[in-house]
């Protein structure tokens, strides 16, 4: 589904990503942990289509299609949800209309009528009971006045609403208490199917305990340095990203 | 010339000439206040750069050209209006026709409504209802700066009165379509104004049109009397052309407990002045004034916004919001001012405004004057382009750029719009606003000339 080689991008001429390379399979939950500042959410960013990330060598195919060359809107619309760390406000939007034309969008690409009204509510109303997110948040602005929690809800609703093959979700489990989590992650575990494929960053293992990764990996000052099965993020766990960084050192020393 | 500018000589000129003519047909009390506003206006002139008021705002290009018509009101004139119909079908209002500012002669110049209500010209009220007029009239409108309110006093003959008894609501709002049409360039002032007595509840919706592709230039001040814990919202909807100048003053004078506002939504018009005065006269009294306009080629909009705290436990708020494309400008001048005994005040203010282009200019300035301790103040401005992470966010949910920038763009306007509580004229104003953003006319679908 995506294969990333040796990827390297640079934020205003700073060095950030210094050859990433990864393979995800459809179906397939990838975990991506790290310390902070290790480009966790650079790469997100890049797979999303911002502006402000300079990629500088290597390729992103997604669905055997050069991704680096679409527009965000068109990498939306091939089945890429970015799940923001930081989801933002939209005053003056309503959460109604910014669905009805995204998902009309997503069924114009695919050569579909746009819904009818009755449908589209119809749609919002089964994704809501699907996320459990509260009915009042989807009359409101986009993102507006939401506690931190709402935010990231709202974000997998969107998910919901448009059913990507491939979601990455930046760190939406930082900020949440314990509930929120919950709902997030069986929000992702009822949209979770044979053919689509996530990739979930994260700081922290606990978001790990509700969304059982295939592969996790950990990003170390640009680079993957080291991947595995599930049982890394325990080790991650217990005993922090030090060892790792010995690690990375002691091989670059040898 | 007594170091007056050629320009306001020339409108000395224009009041000797017409004097006469506007006296014979107006009320005597109005009459009674045109000399001492007369020598006021003489005083202080046309407004230029030069007055901090109108520092951003060059009238000379309207001011100095010669009209070829002063219009005073004649039978003859009102035909056209009589048939004019708004469109928004839906909208259950009470109807007045206004033809340049005046109330048509061909039918009764006043009607009344139910549980007291009258509406209809301010002149035929000032005869019949003496004692309410004089009361009322030239009470609220007080400037010790801007020149043309005076010149207003001196010449205008008529315009709409509107009288809400105590304790009447009205629930349907009145609904004021003002057509500009003539077949010369023209100028033409007119005075409205409206009593809502204590408790009443009342709206008004006033929506100017032009007909006409000639220059016109309009200086109209409206009087408001908000009685005690009366409630009153008074709307503009501005679409005119582009060799359209209006200035409007508007003075809302505030009792205890009472609740109003005002929305200007300046859609189109070549240069626009809406200045609005709030004046909280008794404790508990709360004041809303909204605007948004919306600006190309070389249109200029300047909203100019006075809120005098003159009581303890007010609260005043204003939002004034500009999309600003092409190489127009826009000036926000907004000044609260709280009095050393208007305690307990609370005082909102913010500005915020979109360039679409560099060749658009925007000037905001925030004047907040405070005489007492005990209050709480906030204001923002801010001039910029649209959000970049917000437009990213609308494109990672698969919406294509330009729509997502018509997105954001509808979105910043929504949020005055959404103030409007006359529901269908929301939805219309909505609609109005995402055509005007889209390119296409925003101009009302029976409205003959074309605003482009």
């Amino acid at each position: 589904m995506l294969v990333i080689n040796n990827l390297k991008a640079t934020i205003s001429g700073k060095n950030i990503l210094k050859g990433i390379s990864l393979k995800v399979k459809p179906g397939e939950i990838h975990a991506i942990m790290g310390p902070n500042g290790s480009g966790k959410s650079t790469l997100a960013a890049v797979l999303a289509g911002r502006e402000f990330v300079e990629v500088t060598e290597g390729t992103v195919t997604y669905l055997g299609k050069d991704l680096l060359s679409m527009s965000p809107e068109e990498r939306a619309k091939e089945g890429i949800f970015l799940g923001f760390q930081y989801p933002i406000e939209i005053p003056g939007v309503s959460m109604v209309n910014f669905m009805k034309t995204a998902v009309n969008e997503h069924r114009k690409h695919k050569g579909l009528d746009p819904l009818s009204a009755s449908d589209f509510l119809k749609l919002m109303r089964e994704k809501k009971e699907m996320v459990e997110i509260d009915s009042k948040l989807a009359n409101r602005s986009v993102n507006e006045g939401f506690s931190g929690g709402e935010k990231k809800k709202n974000e997998i609703f969107q998910m919901a609403m448009l059913e990507p093959r491939l979601a990455i979700l930046d760190e939406t489990d930082s900020g949440l208490d314990i509930d929120a989590l919950r709902i997030v992650a069986n929000g992702v575990n009822k949209i979770k199917r044979p053919d689509n494929s996530f990739i979930v960053i994260t700081h922290y293992q606990r978001l790990l305990d509700y969304i059982v990764p295939d592969v996790v990996h950990v990003l170390y000052d640009g680079r993957i340095v080291k991947t595995a099965g599930k049982e890394l993020a325990l080790e991650l766990e217990e005993k922090g990203y030090d060892w790792i960084k010995k690690e990375v050192e002691n091989s670059i020393l040898a | 010339m007594n170091g007056k500018s050629e320009t306001t000589e020339k409108y000395l000129k224009l009041y000797h000439d017409n004097i006469d003519k506007i006296s014979d047909n107006s009320a005597p009390y109005l009459n009674s206040f045109r000399e001492e506003a007369f020598g006021r206006f003489s005083e202080l002139g046309i407004p230029t750069k030069k007055d901090e008021a109108y520092k951003y705002t060059n009238l000379s290009l309207f001011f100095d050209h010669d009209y070829a018509s002063y219009f005073i009101p004649d039978a003859a004139d009102f035909e056209k209006a009589e048939e004019f119909r708004c469109d928004i079908s839906d909208m259950d209002t009470h109807g007045i026709v206004l033809l340049n500012g005046f109330y048509p002669t061909i039918n009764e110049k006043l009607r009344q409504l139910p549980s007291g209500v009258w509406i209809g010209s301010l002149n035929a009220a000032a005869k019949k209802f003496p004692e309410i007029i004089e009361k009322h009239y030239g009470k609220y409108a007080h400037t010790d700066t801007d020149g043309l309110v005076h010149l207003n006093t001196a010449m205008a003959s008529d315009g709409i009165f509107v009288y809400v008894p105590e304790g009447v609501i009205l629930s349907k709002p009145v609904q004021v379509v003002n057509l500009v049409q003539a077949e010369v360039d023209s100028f033409s002032q007119h005075r409205n104004l409206i009593i809502v007595e204590k408790r009443a509840e009342f709206s008004i919706i006033i929506c100017d049109h032009t007909l006409s592709p000639k220059k016109f230039l309009t200086n109209a001040v409206t009087e408001i009397f908000v009685g005690e814990d009366a409630h009153f919202d008074i709307i503009r909807v501005q679409n005119e052309h582009n060799a359209a100048c209006k200035i409007t003053h508007t003075f809302i004078h505030q009792e205890r407990n009472s609740v109003a506002s005002s929305n200007n939504m300046t859609l189109h018009g070549g240069l626009i002045r809406n200045s609005t005065y709030h004046y909280l006269g008794g404790e508990g009294a709360e004041s809303h004034s909204f605007g948004l306009f919306l600006a190309d080629k070389w249109q200029h909009v300047d909203n100019f916004v006075n809120v005098d705290h003159a009581f303890p436990h007010c609260t005043s708020n204003q939002l004034f919001k500009g999309v600003l494309d092409d190489m127009s400008t826009g000036t926000f001048n907004g000044r609260i001012y709280v009095r050393p005994d208007a305690q307990g005040t609370l005082a909102y203010q913010k500005n915020n405004n979109i360039l679409l282009t560099d060749d658009a200019k925007m000037d905001t300035k925030p004047q907040l004057e405070i005489y007492a301790d005990d209050v709480k103040c906030s204001h923002g401005a801010t001039v910029g382009q649209l959000d970049g992470d917000a437009l990213f966010y609308l494109q990672s949910r698969g919406i294509n750029k330009r729509e997502a920038r018509l997105m954001l763009m509808f979105g910043f306007a929504h949020e005055v719009i959404q103030n409007i509580k006359i529901e269908p004229l929301r939805d219309r104003m909505d609609n109005l606003v995402m055509q005007r953003l889209r390119g296409e006319l925003s101009r009302c679908a029976s409205c003959m000339v074309k605003c482009g």
